[in-house]
């Protein structure tokens, strides 16, 4: 097992909460475990839908649904950012 | 001791103070570019009352010495600082600084506007507007992923 540390921020943050520990298998993307917190409630459900503008972020970098979440992994989820 | 070169703080900043710490014992510069991104009191028509902006502690600073760092290797400058505010901000409030240093101008405004488009669509801050009709989150623009092409760098921030 794989203890992920996800964080929310922004709009998604006022939905789910500042973030969770979630247990995964050993190897999945970042894409995966989106689809496995989509799964958790209708909340998840509706702030995390796939065709919503949403980036993710792997150990504090910017990152592609396809990258590999490594064992104690921080995973972020936030919609676009608007600095400046 | 280095100075810090990158800043997020909820206390506003002194424009001055700032670019004399960065001139200081450096003989070299002949040229100063410094951005301020303010808070407007309206947005597409809809006055905006104060403006919250969120961050990611950890990540926002080591996106924007990242940054810092392509900006020193593209660019012939001298030093860097930025200074990011969060929390809660009225209208004219300051929000953002980026200064430069470099031997003579055409660096220092360049990379001043790198960092600019740069910042704007890949460090983690957020931005929430308030208003006597409500809140709202800030939508980010496509037009800013545009203006970090020109850097030959791709974004795809706003994009759904």
């Amino acid at each position: 097992m794989n203890t992920v540390n996800v964080r929310y921020f922004a709009s998604i943050r006022e939905v789910l909460g500042n973030g969770e520990k979630i247990d995964v298998a050993e190897e999945v993307t970042v894409g995966a475990l989106r689809d496995i917190l989509i799964g958790k409630s209708p909340s998840h459900a509706a702030a995390l839908a796939r065709g919503k503008a949403l980036r993710c972020a792997l150990n504090q970098a910017l990152s592609e649904e396809s990258a590999l979440v490594g064992q104690g992994a921080e995973v972020a989820f936030f919609p676009p950012v608007t600095g400046g | 001791m280095r100075r810090a070169r990158v800043t997020i703080q909820t206390e506003d900043f002194d424009l001055t103070a700032e670019v004399a710490a960065l001139r200081a014992q450096d003989s070299a510069v002949g040229a100063v570019a410094a951005f301020i991104g303010t808070v407007r009191d309206r947005t597409e028509g809809l006055g905006v009352s104060s403006m919250e902006l969120e961050h990611y502690p950890g990540m926002t600073e080591k996106a924007i010495e990242a940054m810092i760092d392509d900006a020193l290797f593209r660019f012939d400058i001298r030093g860097v600082r930025v200074i990011h505010r969060v929390g809660m901000l009225m209208p004219q409030d300051q929000i953002v600084l980026v200064a430069v240093t470099s031997v003579h101008r055409e660096q220092a405004f360049q990379a001043c506007e790198f960092l600019m488009d740069y910042l704007k669509t890949q460090a983690p801050f957020w931005k929430k507007e308030h208003s006597p009709e409500g809140a709202r989150w800030v939508d980010a623009r496509v037009s800013d992923d545009d203006a970090l092409t020109r850097w030959g760098l791709s974004s795809r921030n706003a994009a759904a």
